[in-house]
C-alpha cells in the first residue's frame, strides 16, 4: 500500500495503462505540456510521447468526437473535458454518437474511450462550473458513468474504465482532488457496477456518490444511538442494485444524498426502483437529500447552503427514523 | 470548374466502367428504394441523393477498404460506392433483422467496419469530428490510410465543422472534407443560409488546400480526390473539396418541395452525372450504349434481388432489443 493524493491517484491509473496498452491515448485542453489543469496528467507527455499524449483545442464536440472515431478504429483514448459543466458543447458526440455506436451497428463497431470530467462543486466556482450532471449522463443507454470519491476507487475505476469495450464517464471531484488515501501497490482494478459499502448497519441504508460521500461519511461518523448502513455507489450507471436493494431489504429505510439538483436526479431512480422492490420491507417513506431546484451558487456560504451539508445528512437521517407509520 | 476528359486523368476503359456501375448501382438503389417508400413499403423517413451520385463514385473511387468514411442522412451513395452491400442495406431500411443493424437504425445510419464505413449520421455534421478521430488513428497507425468526411453545405453552418477543420490541420491529420454543395440545407436556399458560399474560402481561413470541382463530372471528382489523397496518404495533411452538385429530390421523400420552381429541378437533370459518364465513355473509350445498358440492367436484377431478399427476412426480435446497447464480446 502507498498513500496518495486523489489527483496523484488518477496520475497513477493513466500512466499504468498507457504502459500496459499502446492503445490508450490521452487528449485534451492543457493535458500535455501543461500536464493538466491540475496535474492529473502529469509527466505522460514525457513519458509516451506526443502522439499518445496531446493538448487539443478548446473544441470539446470536436475531440469528443475524434477520440470516438479512434475509437472505432482500434485505439482506446482518454479524452478529457476540463470541468463536467463543458460537456455541454460536446452533448451530440457523447449522447448521438458514442453512446449509440454499438448498438446502431448492432455490434459491428464498439467505442472503447474514456471521456473524464472534474466536478468543481463545493471549489467556490459557480454556476458554470460546478454542476453535478451525473443524470444527464447516467439517462443515456450505453453510456457508463462512474464516480470514485476516493483515491484507491479513483484509480481502480478508471483502470476499469479504459479496460472497458465501450463509452465510459468518468467523474472525478475536485472537492477531494488533495485528499489522501491509500491505494495498492498491484494493479487494482474496481469493477464498474459493484458499490462499496463503507460501512454496515441495520437501521437505515445511506446511499451516495462522488462528492456528497465524504460529507455523508462525516454525518454517519457523528450517529451515536442509529445504525447507518453507508453504501458509495461508485458506479452511477449500471448501478448496483443488488446491493442496495439488498441493504435496504435488511434496514427498512433508505436515504439517497447527492450533491445534484433532486428534482429528476439519479435520487430519484434509486427511489423508485427501492419502493417497487422493497415495498414490503420499507417501514419509513424512502428519502432524498440534495441540492435545491436552483443553478449552483458561487459565494462559499451559498454554496455550503446549496450542497447537502453533515449536519443536514445526520437531520435526514434522524427523521426517516423518526417517521413511524401509521397503524392501518 | 472546366470539363476534365477522362483520358487526362488516367482512367482506363475498365475503371471508366466502374465508375458508370458504380453510379448506377446508387441511382438503382435510391430509385427503387423511393418507389418502395412511395407505395408504402418502408417505414420512417429516407432521404435520397439522386444527381449527386458522381461525388460517391469519384471519391470512394480513390480509397481502399482500410480507409475510413463518414457520411451523413443522404448517405447511401457514399456507403454503396464503398463497398457496402446492397441485400443489408435494403434490409436496413426495411427494418429487417438481416439489415445491417438488425432493423434498429434505418436509412441514416449504415456502418460496416469490413470496409470502413465508419458510419452514416442522422445529426447534420455529427459524423465530422469522428472522420477525424479517424485520420489520427490513420496517423498514429502510419499504414498510410485516409478517412473522408461527407457533408453537404447544410453543415457547413454547423460549429463543429470549422472545429475539425482547425483540429484536422493543426494535426495534419490525413482527413479529406467533402462537402456535398447542393445548394441547400434541408429546404432553405444557400442564399439563405451561408453567408459566404464558396466553401473553400472557409478551408483557405485554416490554411487548408481546397479545390472546387463539378460535382456531376465524375472525372473531376475523382481527380480531385486522387490529389487529396495523395497528399494524405504521404503526411502533407488535410484537403478540402467542394464538389458542386444538385439534389434532384426533395430533403425526404414525400417533401412536396414548394421552395423551389419546377424548372430548377428540371434543368438538374440536364446535368446528370450518370448521362454525362454514359457521353463520355462513348466518345472516350468507344463503349456501345448497348453495353452499358446491359450494366443498368444487371444492376436492375442486383437490386430488385436485394429487395426480394429484404422483403423475405423475418421482422427484428423485439425480444432482442437490448443487445449491443453494451458491445458484447472481448474486443
Amino acid at each position: 500500500m502507498t498513500t496518495v493524493k486523489y489527483w496523484q491517484a488518477i496520475n497513477r491509473a493513466l500512466h499504468e495503462e498507457m504502459a500496459r496498452d499502446d492503445r490508450v491515448l490521452v487528449i485534451g485542453e492543457d493535458v500535455a505540456d501543461p500536464g493538466g489543469p491540475f496535474g492529473a496528467t502529469k509527466g505522460l507527455l514525457e513519458a509516451f510521447g506526443p502522439d499518445r499524449v496531446r493538448d487539443t483545442p478548446i473544441s470539446e464536440a470536436a475531440i469528443v468526437g475524434a477520440a470516438l472515431g479512434a475509437a472505432m478504429a482500434g485505439y482506446r483514448p482518454v479524452v478529457e473535458v476540463m470541468f463536467l459543466d463543458f460537456v455541454t458543447v460536446a452533448m451530440d458526440q457523447v449522447v448521438n454518437q458514442a453512446a449509440k455506436v454499438s448498438y446502431m451497428s448492432a455490434g459491428n463497431f464498439a467505442a472503447p474511450m474514456v471521456i473524464r470530467s472534474i466536478c468543481a462543486s463545493g471549489r467556490r466556482t459557480g454556476p458554470q462550473h460546478s454542476q453535478n450532471l451525473e443524470a444527464w449522463l447516467a439517462h443515456v443507454p450505453g453510456l457508463k458513468v462512474v464516480w470514485g470519491s476516493t483515491p484507491a476507487d479513483a484509480r481502480g475505476l478508471l483502470k476499469a474504465a479504459i479496460r472497458d469495450d465501450g463509452p465510459v464517464y468518468v467523474i472525478e471531484s475536485l472537492v477531494e482532488w488533495s485528499t489522501r488515501g491509500e491505494v495498492a501497490d498491484e494493479d487494482e482494478i474496481v469493477p464498474i457496477g459493484v458499490a462499496a459499502v463503507r460501512r454496515e448497519g441495520t437501521d437505515l441504508t445511506l446511499v451516495t456518490w462522488g462528492g456528497a460521500a465524504p460529507r455523508a461519511a462525516r454525518a454517519v461518523a457523528q450517529l451515536e444511538d442509529v445504525s447507518v448502513e453507508l453504501i458509495d455507489l461508485r458506479t452511477i450507471s449500471p448501478w448496483d442494485r443488488e446491493t442496495v436493494l439488498a441493504s435496504v431489504r435488511r434496514t427498512g429505510r433508505l436515504l439517497v444524498v447527492h450533491d445534484a439538483v433532486v428534482d429528476f436526479g439519479v435520487g430519484a431512480e434509486i427511489a423508485a426502483t427501492v419502493a417497487t422492490e422493497c415495498f414490503d420491507e420499507l417501514v419509513a417513506p424512502v428519502r432524498r437529500l440534495g441540492a435545491p431546484y436552483a443553478p449552483a451558487p458561487f459565494a462559499p456560504h451559498l454554496e455550503a447552503a446549496y450542497l447537502p451539508q453533515p449536519e443536514d445528512i445526520v437531520s435526514a437521517v434522524l427523521e426517516t427514523i423518526r417517521t413511524v407509520r401509521k397503524a392501518s | 470548374m472546366t470539363a476534365v476528359r477522362s483520358q487526362d486523368v488516367g482512367v482506363d476503359r475498365e475503371l471508366a466502367i466502374d465508375l458508370y456501375r458504380t453510379m448506377r448501382r446508387i441511382r438503382q438503389f435510391e430509385t427503387t428504394a423511393g418507389e418502395l417508400f412511395a407505395a408504402g413499403e418502408l417505414p420512417g423517413f429516407i432521404h435520397l441523393s439522386i444527381g449527386q451520385e458522381a461525388v460517391a463514385a469519384g471519391v470512394c473511387a480513390a480509397l481502399d477498404d482500410a480507409d475510413y468514411i463518414t457520411t451523413t442522412h443522404r448517405g447511401h451513395g457514399h456507403c454503396i460506392a464503398k463497398g457496402g452491400r446492397l441485400r443489408e442495406m435494403m434490409a436496413e431500411l426495411y427494418g429487417r433483422e438481416g439489415g445491417y443493424a438488425l432493423g434498429r437504425s434505418g436509412s441514416m445510419h449504415i456502418a460496416d467496419n469490413t470496409v470502413g464505413i465508419l458510419g452514416a449520421n442522422a445529426i447534420v455534421g455529427g459524423g465530422i469530428p469522428m472522420a477525424v478521430g479517424g485520420g489520427y488513428a490513420a496517423q498514429l497507425a502510419g499504414r498510410g490510410q485516409v478517412s473522408v468526411a461527407f457533408f453537404g453545405d447544410g453543415a457547413v453552418a454547423e460549429g463543429v465543422l470549422h472545429e475539425c477543420l482547425n483540429l484536422a490541420e493543426l494535426w495534419q491529420l490525413p482527413v479529406v472534407f467533402v462537402c456535398e454543395h447542393n445548394g441547400y440545407a434541408e429546404m432553405t436556399p444557400v442564399s439563405k443560409h451561408l453567408a459566404n458560399a464558396e466553401v473553400t474560402d472557409l478551408a483557405a481561413a485554416y490554411g487548408m488546400p481546397a479545390e472546387k470541382v463539378d460535382g456531376n463530372d465524375v472525372a473531376a471528382v475523382l481527380t480531385a480526390a486522387r490529389a487529396a489523397t495523395a497528399r494524405a496518404r504521404s503526411g502533407a495533411g488535410p484537403t478540402l473539396i467542394e464538389a458542386r452538385t444538385t439534389r434532384w429530390r426533395g430533403h425526404f421523400e414525400g417533401d412536396p418541395q414548394k421552395y423551389r420552381a419546377r424548372e430548377e429541378i428540371t434543368a438538374m437533370t440536364e446535368r446528370d452525372p450518370l448521362t454525362h459518364w454514359r457521353d463520355v465513355l462513348h466518345a472516350a473509350h468507344g463503349v456501345p450504349p448497348a453495353e452499358l445498358d446491359q450494366v443498368d440492367a444487371d444492376i436492375a436484377d442486383l437490386v430488385g434481388a436485394a429487395v426480394e431478399a429484404a422483403r423475405a427476412m423475418p421482422l427484428s426480435d423485439p425480444g432482442g432489443l437490448s443487445r449491443h446497447v453494451y458491445p458484447e464480446g472481448a474486443r
